[in-house]
């Protein structure tokens, strides 16, 4: 009783962090929203006893995407008027996609593989089943390859974002803090005869 | 579950958290007037001595006063956020003691095992405690962007790249705990390195006991990180809007996060609470913790009274090009020590030597 009360309260704040994100007028407010829809999402992942994967998630995406997300918002000066102003424009195509997804859902939801029975762990494991431990036995065995693979995309994302933005300024007065160590007294002092 | 149980359980947690709680709030009462004193002391003079007998009460003195002063919200601010800001501050500040172990008790024979003295047991402690102290710096970034100032923007905006730069090579010299523990508990940790002081991780890791602390400096904002709150040139960084109980609230999570690093770092590298040779093992585990959290509470405050603070741009470079590198070297070798024995006969004593802190493979 307990476990579905949880659940409906995780899944309804869910819910309502995710229509806030889409409805705040302030975009400081929506990411505000949005941290809180991770929150409860985690939340969903703790009722199923999945507590890495519910504190990774609030380890990265809390903790790190979405301080990004905020430190470039805060920067912006969004004006909300101007965001508005192709409402009507963009609403055929927003509503489409929108219709799309709803019917792949329902179509998903009906279909019977997401039921219950389908599903093969609905109960709990004992405290001696490690979530961490099982993860990290089947990434490191089964999906191996698949998990190199994205940790080779990653990098050369990271090594692409850093080749694309970095320049080194011509006008700026840099100091080199490994060169000013480096320095020996020789370089620096002259001993003059007088 | 009958009602009178949960009620009853509701009760026990409720006097755990206060058990921690109430505790932290006055340590950091007291941590704040130590650091006076021993500043002081390093400084040749004297600190505060006139409030109570040696300047004791000089803490309630100091609360009383910001709890009387008016609080003033800037007109121009964004008034929810400013007012959640320190809220948002304080709370991981406080969450994250919620996993940390002060040690094991029988509760003087009653129960038959060990059990382990923190409020949840999880076993991804590690992790929750990383999760939650990267929380942290929503207090700073709101209290920075809310307050509608040019000081308190900048500084969150510097909060914000110092303590990302300083979570990953904090991160990464916890990976290498795990990988000598074998476990994300925090009392499997302590438990992996019983039996004294040769067996603690500060030995074979010494460098990343180095890293990690000096991660917590930088995470917590204490000197000579603390360009967040740079007085010369911020002014005081993302708390000069706030006046009265809303800037005490920040200090509280200050040294709040102070007390929680130096406990993890007693019980990371230093042993939790074990004594650290066994013969001294009649003193209780709790206050051989206690006395080692104090001892880096000391360290804290002789860096700040020792330390001028960083540039920006050397700090940047401490965190992305000496501590990460150094981070991930430890991991490779790390790693490299415990399977060596596997790859060559003749290593073999390579991994011997690293096992012998690793009770998992045995």
């Amino acid at each position: 009783m307990f476990e579905a009360g949880f659940f409906y309260l995780f899944a309804t704040m869910a819910v309502v962090g995710g229509m806030g994100v889409v409805l705040a007028r302030h975009t400081m407010h929506s990411v505000m929203f949005l941290i809180f829809c991770f929150f409860n999402s985690a939340g969903l992942f703790f009722l199923l006893d999945a507590e890495f994967l519910g504190i990774i998630l609030i380890l990265i995406y809390v903790g790190a995407v979405m301080v990004l997300f905020m430190f470039v918002i805060m920067m912006l000066e969004v004006n909300q008027a101007k965001l508005r102003e192709g409402f009507l424009q963009y609403l055929p195509m927003g509503g489409m996609i929108a219709l799309i997804l709803l019917i792949e859902f329902i179509g998903a939801a009906s279909s019977g593989i997401f039921h219950t029975d389908a599903i093969a762990a609905v109960g709990h494991f004992g405290k001696d089943v490690n979530n961490t431990v099982e993860i990290g036995k089947i990434l490191y065995t089964q999906y191996l390859l698949g998990f190199e693979i994205a940790a080779i995309i990653l990098l050369v994302a990271l090594v692409g974002a850093i080749v694309l933005t970095l320049r080194t300024r011509q006008d700026a007065k840099y100091q080199n803090i490994s060169k000013q160590v480096n320095v020996r007294k020789e370089d620096r002092l002259r001993k003059v005869r007088m | 579950m009958e009602w009178t149980d949960m009620a009853l359980t509701g009760l026990i947690w409720a006097l755990e958290i206060l058990a921690i709680a109430v505790p932290i709030a006055l340590s950091v009462a007291y941590i704040t007037y130590a650091e006076r004193r021993v500043i002081g002391l390093m400084q040749v003079r004297k600190g505060c001595n006139r409030v109570g007998p040696l300047g004791l009460l000089q803490p309630l003195a100091d609360g009383l006063k910001l709890f009387l002063k008016e609080t003033i919200i800037p007109a121009k601010s964004n008034k929810i956020l400013f007012v959640a800001a320190p809220v948002m501050a304080l709370v991981p500040a406080l969450v994250a003691f919620a996993v940390v172990p002060f040690g094991e008790t029988t509760l003087f024979g009653l129960w038959d095992t060990a059990h382990v003295m923190a409020i949840a047991h999880l076993n991804v402690g590690i992790l929750y405690i990383l999760a939650i102290s990267s929380l942290a710096i929503y207090g700073v970034l709101m209290a920075g962007w809310s307050s509608n100032s040019k000081y308190a923007l900048i500084a969150s905006v510097r909060a914000t790249c110092q303590m990302i730069s300083y979570e990953i090579s904090m991160g990464f010299a916890l990976v290498c705990v795990l990988m000598l523990a074998g476990s994300m508990d925090l009392s499997v940790i302590v438990n992996a390195q019983k039996g004294g002081f040769w067996h603690w991780y500060i030995i074979p890791l010494f460098p990343m006991f180095l890293v990690y602390f000096i991660s917590g400096c930088a995470e917590t904002n204490r000197t000579p990180f603390d360009l967040v709150e740079g007085e010369a040139e911020l002014v005081a960084g993302h708390i000069v809007e706030y006046s009265g109980m809303w800037f005490a609230t920040f200090s509280l999570a200050e040294y709040g996060a102070m007390i929680l690093i130096s406990l993890l770092t007693s019980i990371l590298f230093m042993g939790g609470w074990d004594a650290p040779i066994p013969a001294l093992d009649f003193i209780p585990g709790t206050v051989w913790l206690l006395m080692k959290t104090s001892f880096f509470i000391f360290v804290f405050i002789w860096f700040r009274a020792t330390f001028p603070r960083f540039r920006y741009d050397q700090m940047m470079r401490l965190g992305w090009k000496v501590f990460l590198p150094w981070t991930l070297a430890w991991i490779a070798v790390l790693g490299l020590f415990t399977y060596a024995g596997e790859l060559n006969s003749s290593l073999t004593i390579l991994s011997d030597m690293i096992g012998y802190y690793q009770p998992w493979r045995s």
